[in-house]
């Protein structure tokens, strides 16, 4: 297995998983299949897949608190303590897992290492895996977000926000009078730009293109796939209908939307008037959500229950128990002094015991001597 | 060293990984320098671990059980059942490459198989193909491979190629700590009999004699003695260290390599100084031969193996009916005293909430375990006053000072060394800040790996700490790095020695022993390793050629 073996291989699944919607619902007319069943079943796998999943990891105890700690331990009154990276309380540990997933705290202390001939190592800024992975999440959850103006009647506010936060940067594509474009939404941009470098990053830095595994191209393709569909739905719609007059991206919002309605609300059915490539779309997303519990996409879960990050470091303050300890052998103190008597009187050790020759009388106790 | 490449050739090192075969069809080529010695089967049988036999890394059979692989396959399951760390390490790693250049190792090797990601994907691969469904159906598509014996045998090469510092876990989002999967790795390794020798003798020597270089009792007294005598050559006071006592209210555990390994040595003079200046003010201390060893070998076998061997610590302090227990300079036994013996051994109801007998402080921190890091109770006394210190007897030194890894990311103890340091010496200047406290590097030589056999290894280690060393000495001529670790002390002057000839290794408790002001004491003209102090030079040359006319006229009488 190598990286080209890895990206084509990726390539084709995505590939795959974007044909089969196509001929399906093109050729075929499978719109039911896959517009209602094909979500309910990945929605079904997503939820029992993440449930087994975590319920899988607590099921096994954390025996030992083994925080990483990344600061000044809690010690004397006089000493200041880094509650947040070295937390002895719950607080702590609750800003600390916050920082940890919300701002991704600790891939931002990332640097890169500068190797020069001669063994002179320097530690360069390297921030860019952290923006690309801020950017990448946050513009997938603004984009996740939004949708939810397909599932929700009426609307509710933050999503609207959201979306008018989300095409500030609007840059006016209106080419030609009485022209109505819809909006640009630069969230889904980001998310194609990120996910590009994430990519890109992979595929340049040696070691990572080394250590990558079919696992990680997937995903990366599979979410460019589902973000340039929807831009294509949304953005190029009306642009090829007008320019080329054929309508391969045109979708009617409204339609998607009572089909939308309609799952959520269990009374699926499918309205008129949704081209092929919102199905593309949906099968993708359905593909994501279905493949999630079983990849390494569930570091989302996972990092809640990460036993480094969210443990507070107070083990010599507060005892805790290894749910599966069992007692062992150990080598007791009697079993050593039994073997070192003679030289530890020698010594001028004290003993428990004092060997017999050194006894009073001389020759021993009597059990001892009974006992021989 | 002989067979070490020099520094100029060991420098060289390419971080390229390989363009067109990936790792798993790449084969593994176990190298001399690199791999440690195979455990003696006298040491296995000593302490009942499986499988013991004669047996080498660099041969081709390696003598495994015919169930070898139920053996490993059965202990992984029942590992992932126990260890909900290992679990998530399995599940969620995304290969995102933060880790990949932030091991000493790697660093210092090139061997891709050294990035932390790559040496838990030597396990993960296997847990993929036994555990998961994908990789059941997909194989290597799926990242899975089959567990042969040459896995076992790439296991075996690169877990002890791991020092469980800790490092790459600070720069992991989401926290997967490779120590953990080192730490069950060899656990697993160890169940089929395979480890290494600097590992199994001393878990073998600290269960029978308390300490891992197998010092009886007797010896362990003498050691001491000795330095009594020596301090009192350079210091003129006499002084009467305790083993064994009942009744004593403080019981002493550090490293045995203190007792018995320059520089560590110093270091152990500097703790009987600082116990005999204090006794005066109502310190009741003792030492243990029983308990003789702070560090815990066993931690780099299993947990198992580290709790019979923490296990000491607490049945002496009961046994002596001491109040609280003192731990001296150590890495990885802070980190198992920190973070597990409690667990392990505890509760340690018979001991008393541990309050500094001179000052009156409470050590709250530590009201659980009832153990004090000697740091934590020297700064202390320093903050209180307690001290007469001449920092200026120290000042033939220009001090950098090594965090350890594991009191760093195992418990955080940065602050109080460079309080104590900062006054006992007036010249410290620290290392870059990406090299130092929670971003510290190894030593190259922990967790069992400081044998003589894989010095290259251990060079190659230990190359990001040297260069940080070597930074300060041109810019500040730092030349003396100070640490509180006892496999520091043991690892560092080979290191040294090898990268920066120049700088010298010393414990903070040398360097307390040096600037103590001992009721009664002479005027002191060398330091505790009978080196002239600064400005002393001539007089301890003159000292010097006195003596020497002595031992003439004694000739002559």
């Amino acid at each position: 297995m190598n990286f080209i073996i890895g990206i084509l291989f990726s390539l084709v699944v995505v590939g795959i998983f974007v044909l089969i919607p196509w001929v399906g619902v093109w050729a075929f007319d499978l719109r039911y299949l896959f517009g209602i069943i094909v979500p309910y079943a990945a929605v079904a796998t997503f939820i029992v897949g993440i449930i087994i999943r975590v319920l899988g990891w607590a099921r096994s105890p954390s025996p030992f608190r083994i925080p990483t700690t990344a600061g000044q331990q809690k010690s004397l009154p006089w000493i200041k303590q880094n509650k947040i990276d070295n937390p002895s309380g719950t607080i702590g540990v609750i800003i600390r897992m916050a920082l940890e997933i919300l701002l991704f705290r600790s891939l931002f202390r990332n640097m890169s290492l500068e190797f020069r001939g001669g063994a002179k190592l320097a530690y360069e800024w390297e921030k860019w895996l952290w923006i690309a992975a801020l950017a990448f999440h946050y513009s997938f959850l603004v984009v996740l977000l939004r949708h939810l103006r397909f599932f929700t009647e009426p609307i509710p506010a933050f999503v609207r926000w959201i979306e008018k936060l989300d095409g500030l940067f609007e840059i006016g594509i209106a080419p030609f009078a009485g022209f109505a474009a819809p909006g640009i939404l630069i969230s889904g941009f980001i998310l194609i730009a990120a996910l590009t470098y994430l990519f890109l990053r992979r595929l340049y830095i040696s070691q990572t293109r080394y250590i990558s595994l079919p696992a990680d191209y997937f995903p990366l393709f599979l979410i460019i796939g589902i973000a340039a569909t929807g831009i294509l739905m949304r953005h190029m719609g009306v642009f090829m209908q007008f320019i080329f007059k054929v309508d391969w991206f045109s979708v009617q919002v409204v339609n998607v939307k009572e089909l939308a309605m309609g799952l959520v609300t269990f009374n699926p059915k499918i309205p008129e008037g949704i081209g092929t490539i919102f199905f593309i779309h949906l099968f993708l997303v359905s593909t994501l959500i279905a493949y999630f519990p079983f990849s390494k996409l569930v570091h989302m879960a996972g990092i809640f229950l990460s036993p480094t990050r969210n443990l507070a470091n107070n083990s010599r303050t507060v005892r805790h128990i290894n749910p599966w300890d069992y007692p062992v052998h150990v080598h007791s103190y009697d079993e050593y002094e039994d073997e070192f008597r003679e030289k530890m009187v020698e010594a001028g050790l004290p003993v428990e015991k004092m060997p017999e020759s050194q006894t009073e009388d001389g020759s021993g106790t009597q059990e001892e001597a009974e006992k021989e | 060293m002989s067979d070490v490449p020099k520094p100029e050739e060991l420098a060289k090192v390419d971080h390229t990984s390989p363009l067109i075969t990936g790792w798993m069809n790449s084969p593994v080529e176990i190298k001399k320098g690199v791999a440690c010695y195979a455990g003696k089967p006298k040491n296995l049988e000593y302490v009942g671990l499986p499988n013991p036999r004669e047996w080498s890394p660099l041969d081709e059979d390696w003598k495994l059980p015919d169930n070898w692989k139920e053996i490993i396959l059965d202990g992984l399951r029942e590992r992932l059942e126990r260890f909900r760390s290992l679990k998530i390490f399995m599940d969620i790693c995304v290969r995102c490459g933060a880790c990949a250049d932030k091991c000493h190792f790697f660093i210092g090797g090139g061997d891709p198989r050294n990035m932390p990601v790559l040496r838990a994907e030597l396990l993960r691969s296997i847990y993929r193909r036994e555990y998961t469904t994908a990789g059941k159906i997909m194989g290597k598509f799926a990242g899975a491979r089959d567990l042969t014996v040459d896995v076992l045998k790439e296991w075996w090469y690169y877990f002890f190629q791991c020092t469980e510092c800790r490092r790459c876990s600070v720069f992991c989002p989401y926290g997967i700590d490779t120590a953990e999967i080192t730490i069950i790795g060899r656990e697993l390794l160890n169940l089929v009999g395979l480890n290494i020798d600097w590992i199994s003798a001393p878990v073998a020597n600290c269960y029978r004699t308390g300490n891992h270089l197998g010092i009886q009792p007797h010896a362990y007294k003498d050691m001491l003695d000795f330095f009594v005598d020596d301090i009192e050559e350079i210091t003129g006071v006499k002084m009467e260290p305790s083993f064994n006592r009942k009744g004593a209210e403080i019981l002493f555990i550090t490293p045995s390599g203190d007792v018995f390994a320059d520089p560590g040595t110093y270091t152990c003079m500097g703790y009987i100084m600082l116990f005999h200046y204090l006794q005066k003010m109502g310190l009741d201390i003792t030492w243990s031969t029983y308990a003789s060893e702070g560090g815990n070998f066993g931690y780099f076998t299993s947990h198992e193996m580290a709790k019979r061997l923490n296990a000491k610590m607490y049945a002496e302090a009961k046994r002596l009916g001491v109040k609280w227990i003192l731990g001296g300079e150590c890495g990885h036994m802070w980190r198992v005293i920190n973070q597990y013996m409690d667990t392990f051994n505890g509760p340690a109801d018979f001991l008393e909430e541990p309050v500094s007998p001179i000052t009156g402080t409470k050590f709250e921190n530590a009201k659980g375990t009832k153990m004090v890091h000697i740091i934590e109770f020297t700064a202390d006394l320093i903050k209180h006053n307690k001290l007469k210190l001449d920092p200026s007897r120290n000042d033939n030194l220009k001090v950098t000072f090594h965090d350890s890894c594991n009191p760093a990311r195992g418990m955080g103890l940065l602050e109080e060394p460079r309080y104590v340091i900062k006054n006992v010496c007036n010249n410290f200047y620290e290392m870059p800040e990406n090299t130092i406290r929670e971003l510290t590097f190894c030593c190259g030589g922990g967790a069992g790996l400081n044998a003589g056999e894989d010095m290259e290894l251990r060079m190659r280690g230990g190359l990001p700490r040297a260069n940080a060393v070597k930074h300060v000495h041109e810019k500040y001529g730092v030349n003396m790095l100070a640490c509180i670790c006892a496999i520091d002390r043991a690892v560092f002057p080979d290191l040294m020695q090898y990268w920066i000839p120049e700088v010298g290794v010393i414990g903070v408790h040398e360097m307390i022993g040096n600037a103590l002001i001992l009721e009664g004491e002479k005027e002191r003209t060398t330091d505790l390793r009978s080196e002239p102090l600064h400005g002393m030079e001539e007089v301890e040359e003159a000292e010097e050629v006195k003596k020497e006319e002595k031992v003439e006229e004694n000739k002559d009488v």
